[in-house]
C-alpha cells in the first residue's frame, strides 16, 4: 500500500466513521421514536436537495458555518482554539447593521457594501485580538478567555440593542442603506425562488481562497503553521511566537465576522437579537470535521447546513432534538478519532503550562 | 495489509448495520392506513423554544389538536431552532400547499407578510400579529389579536375584592406596549371596584429574557408583598413561576395568565386570565373549511369568547360566590360594549398613573 493511500485514509477516516456512526445513532433514535428511518431520511433529502428552494436554504445556512469554520480552522493551525465565534459573529453583525444604517442613501452599491464588510471585519478582528493578546502577554489560555468574552460581548449587545438601537416594538435595528444590500440569488436563478440565499454567498469562496493562500503561500502562514506544530521549534528558529498568536486570533475574528455579510447585507438587512446564534460553536464542529482543510471545511459546512435545514423538514415526524443529537454524534466521533486534534490539544496545554512557568 | 485495515473493517461493519436498520422488519404499520383524505391541512410554527411554555404556544397546540379531532383536519407542527428559521418554516408549509399556515407570536409578523405575498393561494394566520408600518396586509393573511386588557380588567377587579390589605401587585415581563395592555386593564379593574386600593407595578426587564427569569419574578413579587400587596397578577411568561413561588412563601394569592395556571401552584393561583388561542384557532380552521376565511386584522375579547377568566369549577373554589358574581357582571358590561377598558398606559386617567413617589 502506498504512503499516499495511507495518508488519504488517515485524513478521510475520522469523518467517514463519524458519518457512519451518526447514521446509526439516527436510525436507532428514529426507530425508537416509532418512525421508519428511510421515510425520515427521504423527507430530509426532499426538503433540502430535492427542491430549488431547499438547495438555496442549505447554501444560505452553510455560508456562515463555513466562515465560522475557517475562523476556527485558522486559529487551530496555529495551535489555538477559538471558542469565541459567538461573540465575534454577533458583534460584527451588529456593527455591520449599525454602520449600514448610518450610511447615506446616495452611497453607491459596491462602496457601501465594502464599508459595511470592513466594519464587520474590524469589529470581529478586535474582539478576536483580545484573547490573542491575553494569551501572548499573560499566558491566559484562549479557551477560557474566548468563552468568557462571549458572555461579555453578548451582554453588551443585548444592552445596546434593547436600550438604544432597536426600533420600538421590535428586537431589531433600523434597515441598512439601500446601497449596502446584496441581491437575492433567486432574482437571477428562478429555481431558488423564495430562498434566502444571496450574492453574499460569494464571500465563502473568497474566504476559502484567502485561507489557503495565507497558510500555504505566505511567510506569515509558514510561521503560523510552525507555531501550530511546535511553538518551541518556531521560537528557536527566530519566530516571534507571541506576535503569531495575536495575529492568528485577530485573523480568526476577522473570518468569523464575514458571516455577517450573507445574513445582514443579503437577507434581513438589519440585526435582530439572536441572529446567527450557535454558528460560532458549530464552526468548531465544521473545522474539526473538515480537518482544517479549505475544501473539507466547505464540505462540512454543506453537511451541517443540510442537517439544519433538513431538521425543519422532518420536524413533523421527529423532534428537532434528533438533529442536535446527530450533530453532536458527528462531533464526538471526529474529536475522538482524530489524532491530530489530540496532539494539538496536548501541545496547547503543555504550552500554556510552560508560559505560566515563565511568568512565575 | 496496511495499518488502515482494521479501521476500514470497522467502517464497513458500521455501514452494513446502517443499511440493515434503514428497513426495520416486523409489524411496521403502513403509512396511510387511515386512507380517508383530510379535509384540510394545517401547519403551525412555534416560536423558538415556544413549545411546552404552558402558555399561549401550548394553547395554540391544544386548539389545533381539537381541530384535528373535531373537524378532521391534518395538522403538522414545526419548532424552528433559530431566528433565521422562522420564515423558512412558514415557507416549507406554504410550498407544500397547506390550506392554512399559522405563526404563533408577534415576532412572526414581518415574516408572515412576506411569505403570504408570495403564496397568494395559501391562507395564513398570525397569533398576536403586529401590523406592518405601512398597514397593508395581504388578503390571504389574518392577524389574530386579543383584547388582553378586558381579561386583565376582570382579574384586577377580582384581585381588589379578594385583597385584605387593599393593596395588589402586577408583575410584567418585558417592558413593552403589549404588556402595558395587561397593566392598564388590571389597574382599571382594580379601580372599578375599590377606589382606595393601591396597585404596585414592576417589570422584569427590557429584553425577551424578561419572560423567562423566575428568579427575577420572585424578587419583584417579594418586594411588592413586603410593601403590603396580597394578591399578585403576572403577565410575564415563565418569570411568573417565581411570582407564584413568592406568593406561596408569603401565603398570599397569585393570578395566572394566558392559560389556566392553577396546576402550577394549586392553592396559590386563585384564578387565571385566559387568552383562548385554542378557541380562536379552531374558529379560524372552521372558517377555512366553510369558505368564510377573510384576511385582515381580527380582535377577540370577552364578547367573542377569545378572552375569559377562571371563575367556575374546582380551580376557582377560593373565589367567593359574591366576588365571582360581581366580576362576571362587569364582564357582561364589557362584552355588551357598555364598559370600555383602556388598552394602553396613555389611555389611563392620570389618577391611575401609579404609586405616588415616596
Amino acid at each position: 500500500m502506498s504512503a499516499r493511500w495511507t495518508g488519504l485514509v488517515e485524513k478521510a477516516l475520522p469523518p467517514a466513521l463519524a458519518l457512519a456512526i451518526a447514521l446509526l445513532v439516527g436510525n436507532l433514535l428514529i426507530i425508537v421514536n416509532g418512525e421508519q428511518p428511510l421515510r425520515v431520511w427521504s423527507l430530509l433529502v426532499a426538503g433540502t436537495w430535492g427542491s430549488g428552494y431547499g438547495m438555496g436554504q442549505v447554501l444560505f445556512k452553510a455560508a456562515p458555518l463555513a466562515l465560522a469554520g475557517y475562523s476556527v480552522g485558522l486559529a487551530f493551525r496555529a495551535g489555538l482554539f477559538n471558542v469565541g465565534g459567538e461573540g465575534q459573529i454577533q458583534s460584527s453583525a451588529l456593527a455591520c447593521a449599525v454602520v449600514g444604517a448610518a450610511l447615506p442613501a446616495w452611497l453607491p452599491w459596491p462602496l457601501a457594501v465594502l464599508v459595511c464588510t470592513l466594519a464587520a471585519v474590524c469589529c470581529g478582528a478586535c474582539v478576536g485580538a483580545v484573547p490573542g493578546w491575553l494569551r501572548a502577554r499573560f499566558g491566559a489560555h484562549e479557551v477560557i478567555t474566548t468563552i468568557m468574552l462571549n458572555f461579555v460581548v453578548l451582554a453588551v449587545i443585548g444592552y445596546l440593542v434593547a436600550e438604544h438601537l432597536a426600533l420600538p416594538e421590535t428586537l431589531h435595528t433600523r434597515e441598512i442603506a439601500p446601497g449596502a444590500t446584496l441581491g437575492r440569488l433567486a432574482d437571477t436563478v428562478g429555481a431558488l425562488r423564495g430562498s434566502a440565499a444571496s450574492w453574499g454567498l460569494l464571500v465563502v469562496p473568497f474566504a476559502g481562497f484567502a485561507y489557503w493562500w495565507f497558510l500555504e503561500r505566505t511567510t506569515w502562514g509558514l510561521e503560523h503553521r510552525t507555531v501550530g506544530l511546535s511553538p518551541g521549534v518556531a521560537e528557536a528558529n527566530g519566530v516571534n511566537v507571541a506576535r503569531v498568536r495575536v495575529l492568528a486570533m485577530t485573523l480568526a475574528g476577522g473570518f468569523a465576522a464575514l458571516s455577517a455579510v450573507p445574513t445582514v447585507l443579503g437577507y434581513k438587512h438589519f440585526y435582530e437579537q439572536g441572529f446567527g446564534a450557535g454558528v460560532g460553536f458549530m464552526g468548531i464542529a465544521v473545522a474539526l470535521l473538515g480537518q482544517g482543510n479549505p475544501w473539507g471545511i466547505a464540505a462540512a459546512a454543506l453537511l451541517f447546513g443540510t442537517l439544519s435545514q433538513g431538521g425543519l423538514a422532518i420536524n413533523a415526524l421527529v423532534p428537532k432534538d434528533l438533529i442536535d443529537v446527530l450533530q453532536a454524534a458527528v462531533i464526538l466521533v471526529v474529536v475522538a478519532a482524530s489524532r491530530e486534534v489530540q496532539a494539538v490539544l496536548r501541545r496547547g496545554v503543555a504550552a500554556a503550562r510552560a508560559s505560566t512557568k515563565e511568568q512565575a | 495489509m496496511g495499518p488502515a485495515a482494521r479501521p476500514l473493517a470497522v467502517l464497513a461493519v458500521l455501514l452494513v448495520l446502517d443499511l440493515v436498520l434503514l428497513f426495520p422488519g416486523g409489524g411496521s404499520d403502513a403509512p396511510g392506513a387511515d386512507s380517508r383524505p383530510p379535509r384540510a391541512r394545517v401547519g403551525l410554527v412555534f416560536d423558538v423554544g415556544g413549545r411546552g411554555d404552558r402558555s399561549f404556544n401550548d394553547s395554540a397546540f391544544a386548539g389545533l389538536e381539537r381541530a384535528r379531532r373535531e373537524l378532521g383536519v391534518d395538522v403538522e407542527y414545526v419548532e424552528p431552532s433559530g431566528a433565521e428559521d422562522r420564515e423558512s418554516a412558514l415557507r416549507l408549509f406554504a410550498a407544500r400547499g397547506f390550506d392554512l399556515v399559522v405563526g404563533v407570536g408577534f415576532i412572526f409578523s414581518t415574516d408572515l407578510v412576506v411569505v403570504a405575498r408570495e403564496h397568494p393561494d395559501v391562507r395564513f394566520a398570525g397569533v398576536d400579529f403586529a401590523p406592518p408600518a405601512d398597514g397593508r396586509i395581504p388578503p390571504n393573511l389574518v392577524g389574530l389579536k386579543f383584547r388582553e386588557e378586558e381579561g386583565s380588567f376582570l382579574v384586577g377587579a377580582a384581585a381588589a375584592l379578594l385583597s385584605r390589605t387593599r393593596h395588589v401587585g402586577f408583575v410584567g415581563g418585558m417592558d413593552v406596549p403589549l404588556i402595558h395592555k395587561f397593566e392598564a386593564g388590571f389597574r382599571t379593574g382594580v379601580r372599578a371596584v375599590c377606589d382606595a386600593c393601591r396597585v404596585s407595578v414592576a417589570y422584569a426587564g427590557v429584553t425577551p429574557e424578561a419572560f423567562k427569569d423566575p428568579a427575577r419574578g420572585k424578587e419583584l413579587a417579594l418586594a411588592q408583598i413586603a410593601r403590603g400587596a396580597d394578591v399578585l397578577f403576572h403577565a410575564s411568561g415563565s418569570t411568573g413561576l417565581g411570582v407564584f413561588e413568592a406568593a406561596r412563601q408569603a401565603r398570599v394569592f397569585a393570578i395566572g395568565v394566558d392559560s389556566d395556571q392553577h396546576d402550577d401552584m394549586p392553592g396559590v393561583v386563585v384564578t387565571s386570565m385566559l387568552k383562548r388561542v385554542d378557541v380562536v384557532l379552531v374558529e379560524t380552521v372552521r372558517a377555512v373549511l366553510e369558505g368564510r376565511f377573510r384576511g385582515g386584522i381580527r380582535t377577540f375579547g370577552l364578547r367573542e369568547r377569545g378572552i375569559d377568566w377562571v371563575h367556575q369549577g374546582p380551580h376557582a373554589r377560593r373565589i367567593p360566590r359574591a366576588v365571582a358574581a360581581r366580576v362576571s357582571e362587569l364582564g357582561r358590561r364589557i362584552a355588551s360594549g357598555a364598559l370600555v377598558v383602556p388598552s394602553s398606559r396613555e389611555a389611563l386617567p392620570r389618577s391611575m398613573g401609579g404609586e405616588a413617589p415616596r
